[in-house]
């Protein structure tokens, strides 16, 4: 039997269906829900969902957020997911590089707000730069 | 009255305004498609996340876990997060949700405003009100991330008591020809399960009855979940109200359209009355020359 998934971020459905594992990124650790798991509530932190379904594997990075898990059920509420496919490499590499130039300007440390927002923007970048070149086979070569 | 030539240059400027407030009508028919797509995206979580907030609360002593979720005894200050248009020409959008804030915040006990949207700042400023915080310039539609500041300042202030609760005033989208101003409590949270019928938000009837663990605990998962409501419900909030005011904008605009089009039959029917006149007193004229002109010859 097949667990129902779905990751929901704010502005939309990023994906849902069924799988036969799903592997969340938890606060206090990777788990891995198969069918019939205990009901869970858990905060996730920044990294990639693993979902497999009839051996295919697909994955999706994840920016924090809390996933429920019922036994027939895993719903992930996400602060920002991203199928890793649809990385666009060059634009986050790219991200990553004006975030981490703007940090070291010194331009935000005056203001703690921004200094935060441009850090979450890092995090945000190097998540996803790692996730493509881990799991896509068209990058990984380079 | 106006020489033939002033008012061609008139019905040629009103015409020109016709156009204007056409282009206009259109724009803002899409931003509202736009805008309501974006609210209608929102739901999926909203609801979800509802249901594992009522579930956290329903369970014992649930209501002390976190502190964005009960009453203070005393209420010393309150925060009115009002939410408007950084542009006019909408009709009456934001005279009336600002109306209607003032109204319902009256009752308040020392009311603060955070304004979002320059309209609505400027009104409450010339009106002498207390401004927190002020936002303006968001897109349209706005992503979540330009809205999460908003959320943040407001549960920033009421978790440090500087203020002890907060309200919401935006505007409702119903539909193209309608749009309500509401004026709803936002913090703190009131987690109730809601009737059947009920539309909107707290529209889950009842939450899971499941024993959940929780990883790592409770009051980690409330804090994630709390502040992040509060900011959907705002995120919300600031759709529905720019599919409002584009509503609006699109209504006055079309109106402004066919006023414009009214004046234009008048004012052609007048010049061509106008023309009429001056060609008949000229044709008189010559007329006139030449009987004058026969009569000299006759003699």
């Amino acid at each position: 039997m097949p667990i129902r998934c779905e990751i929901i971020s704010q502005d939309r459905i990023v994906f849902q269906g069924d799988a036969d594992i799903v592997v969340l990124p938890g606060e206090d650790g990777v788990m891995g829900i198969l069918p019939h798991h205990s009901p869970v509530l858990t905060v996730l932190k920044y990294g990639i969902i693993t979902i497999r379904s009839k051996g295919v594997e697909e994955n999706y990075t994840v920016a924090g957020g809390i996933a429920e898990v019922l036994p027939d059920q895993v719903t992930v509420l996400a602060d920002a997911a991203e199928n890793v496919a649809e990385i666009d490499l060059q634009r986050a590499q790219e991200a990553r590089r004006r975030a981490e130039e703007m940090l070291k300007s010194g331009a935000a440390q005056k203001d703690p707000d921004e200094y935060l927002a441009i850090q979450a923007a890092l995090r945000r970048s190097n998540l996803r730069v790692d996730a493509a070149r881990r799991y896509r086979k068209d990058t990984r070569t380079r | 009255m106006a020489s033939l030539r002033e008012m061609r240059m008139r019905i040629k400027s009103v015409r020109n305004i016709a156009q204007v407030t056409r282009a206009l009508e259109t724009v803002s028919a899409s931003k509202v498609r736009k805008a309501t797509q974006a609210v209608q995206a929102t739901r999926p979580y909203a609801e979800k996340a509802w249901q594992v907030l009522l579930h956290l609360v329903n369970q014992p002593g649930g209501h002390r876990l976190h502190p964005l979720l009960f009453e203070r005894q005393t209420i010393q200050k309150s925060l009115v997060l009002m939410i408007s248009s950084d542009r006019g020409l909408a009709g009456s959008y934001n005279v009336n949700i600002v109306r209607y804030c003032l109204l319902q915040s009256a009752a308040l006990t020392n009311p603060v405003y955070v304004t979002v949207g320059r309209k609505g700042r400027d009104m409450l400023l010339r009106r002498g009100k207390n401004i927190l915080a002020e936002f303006s310039n968001l897109p349209s539609p706005p992503s979540f991330m330009d809205v999460s500041a908003i959320g943040r300042l407001v549960v920033e202030d009421f978790l440090e008591g500087i203020v002890d609760e907060v309200y919401l005033a935006y505007t409702d989208f119903r539909n193209m020809m309608l749009q309500v101003p509401v004026f709803q409590k936002l913090l703190p949270l009131e987690v109730i399960v809601s009737p059947e019928d009920a539309q909107g938000y707290n529209a889950v009837p009842e939450a899971s009855h499941a024993v959940f663990f929780y990883e790592p605990d409770q009051i980690t998962v409330l804090n994630q979940t709390v502040p992040r409501f509060t900011a959907l419900q705002i995120y919300k909030a600031i759709l529905s109200s720019q599919a409002s005011e584009h509503a609006a904008r699109m209504v006055a605009m079309r109106n402004a359209t066919d006023n414009a089009q009214e004046l234009i039959t008048h004012l052609q029917l007048e010049y061509n009355k106008a023309r009429q006149q001056a060609i008949t007193s000229d044709m008189l004229d010559i007329v006139g020359g030449a009987e004058a002109l026969a009569a000299v010859m006759g003699l």
